[in-house]
Order: C-alpha cells, then structure tokens, then sequence
C-alpha cells in the first residue's frame, strides 16, 4: 500500500498507515525523493506511528530517505516511534545516529520550522 | 484457535503475512505488547533472509507450552543456497551485501531460543522460540 504524502506549506508529510512490504518502503523513497523536487520541500516529516515494525531493512531504507533528502537540501525528522518499537531497534542493534527523530507529529513540525527560521536569520 | 500456522514464504508481502499472523497468535496467547514487537520483528528478519537469498521457503508459527509458560515456536526453512559459514553469519554487522549485517544476530537476540541447522546448496532451517511472561 502506497504511503500518502501530503503537501504543507515548505514541509512534506508521509504518514504510514498499515504495515509496509519492502516493496512499499522503497516506493516511499522514489516518491519522496521526487516530491521533495516537484515541491521544493525544505523538511520532510515521516509519521511511523503505525508501523508494526522497523526491522533492520526499513530502518535502512528511512536512514537513505534522511540522507538523500539532506543532499537535495531537506531535512527529515522521523515521529512516532512507538516505545515497544523503540525497545525492539535497540535489541536489535539498530540506531538512528545521524537522523533526526521527535516524539510526534507536532515536535516534528516544529524542529522543522525553527530549522529554517535559523537558516533564514543567518542568511540575512 | 490454530496451534500451527504455515506461511509460504516467495513476495515481499508474505513477509508481512508471517510477522501478522505470529502477532495474532501470540496475542490469543497473552504476550505483552514489546514481547509482539520482538517475536514480529524477529520474523521479519528471518523470513526477509529466504526471499533474499533462497527465493521461496516457509516460516510456521506454533504455539508451544512448557510447565505454565506459554511460547511461540517458529520454524523458518529453505532449500537455497545455505550458510558456509554460520559463526560468521551471526556475528553482527557481517553481511553477504544485501543487509546491515544484523538479520541473523539481531534475531538471535530478539527471541529466548535460537538455533541454525544449514547445509551448504542443501538449504538452512532456522528455530526460535520466544515465550511469553510468567502470569
């Protein structure tokens, strides 16, 4: 099932809503890879509050989305990290390092939002 | 209630179907809500290993009892290629390409019991047992 994005203001949403096949994982890169062009998006929200796990395929393949996103000049902030989730990345050897994570939805807007308000403050 | 399910293992969504009907099952049987994650993510891993590599197999999924403790006992098994070298494949961050390298020893991990029986070009089966907390 393909992963809606939605379109707000400078920043992409993609809310997972059911499980994902790897198949679909990779389809939600090409398509935000896409969008962040098409929209010239300056931050991308990824919602896994509905994701039933992050094994080490999906965690990889969110890892290349934040990458990937960075080099076209977007941030990514990763919500919704259920606690069991969370427990089970850990056990597994799983970390997100080098990518930004927040509790939810809201927190993610607004590290997104005073992400570029200090771009804008620093280029003027 | 079903006490074995099978789930033949060939596209990417069987992968999804093996994880889902572990969690139902685990979930008649009681198990706290990390012990799901753990059990589902576990599978994933391992079933994702037989479409990668052996291209079809099957994960069957068990409920099993010891003493008052209550379990869920999985089978994944596949006649492909097979693992040359089983110390190596647990240990984590080796990886033959197609992962992070942690697929086998993080599933090891994840579950109370593991347990690897491979045959070079004859395939791998692999046990894991994950049982549910003392009530």
């Amino acid at each position: 099932m393909a992963v809606p994005i939605l379109k707000q203001g400078p920043f992409l949403i993609a809310s997972i809503q059911a499980a994902l096949t790897d198949t679909d994982v990779l389809r939600l890169q090409d398509d935000v890879m896409e969008q962040v062009g098409r929209y010239r998006s300056r931050g991308i929200v990824v919602d896994v509050t509905a994701l039933d796990v992050m094994d080490s395929f999906v965690s990889r393949s969110l890892r290349g989305i934040a990458h990937m996103t960075r080099l076209r000049g977007a941030e990514t902030v990763i919500v919704g990290i259920a606690p069991e989730i969370a427990f089970a990345m850990v056990q597994l050897g799983l970390s997100f390092e080098d990518v930004h994570t927040a509790l939810d939805l809201e927190e993610g807007l607004a590290y997104l939002n005073s992400l570029l308000e200090e771009r804008d403050d620093g280029g003027g | 209630m079903a006490d074995e399910i099978r789930v033949p293992i060939e596209r990417d969504d069987d992968v999804v179907v093996a994880r889902s009907k572990a969690r139902e099952l685990a979930t008649e049987l009681g198990f706290a809500g990390t012990d799901l994650t753990l059990l589902a993510t576990a599978i994933s891993e391992i079933a994702r290993n037989i479409t990668a590599y052996a291209t079809r197999g099957e994960v069957c999924i068990e409920a099993v009892r010891r003493g008052a403790r209550r379990g869920v006992k999985v089978v994944a098994s596949d006649s492909g290629p097979g693992i040359a070298d089983v110390e190596m494949a647990l240990r984590d961050g080796y990886t033959s390409g197609k992962g992070l390298g942690l697929g086998l020893p993080g599933a090891r991990r994840l579950m109370d019991e593991f347990d690897i029986d491979t045959e070079v070009g004859r395939g791998t089966r692999i046990t894991m047992t994950k049982w549910g907390r003392d009530q």
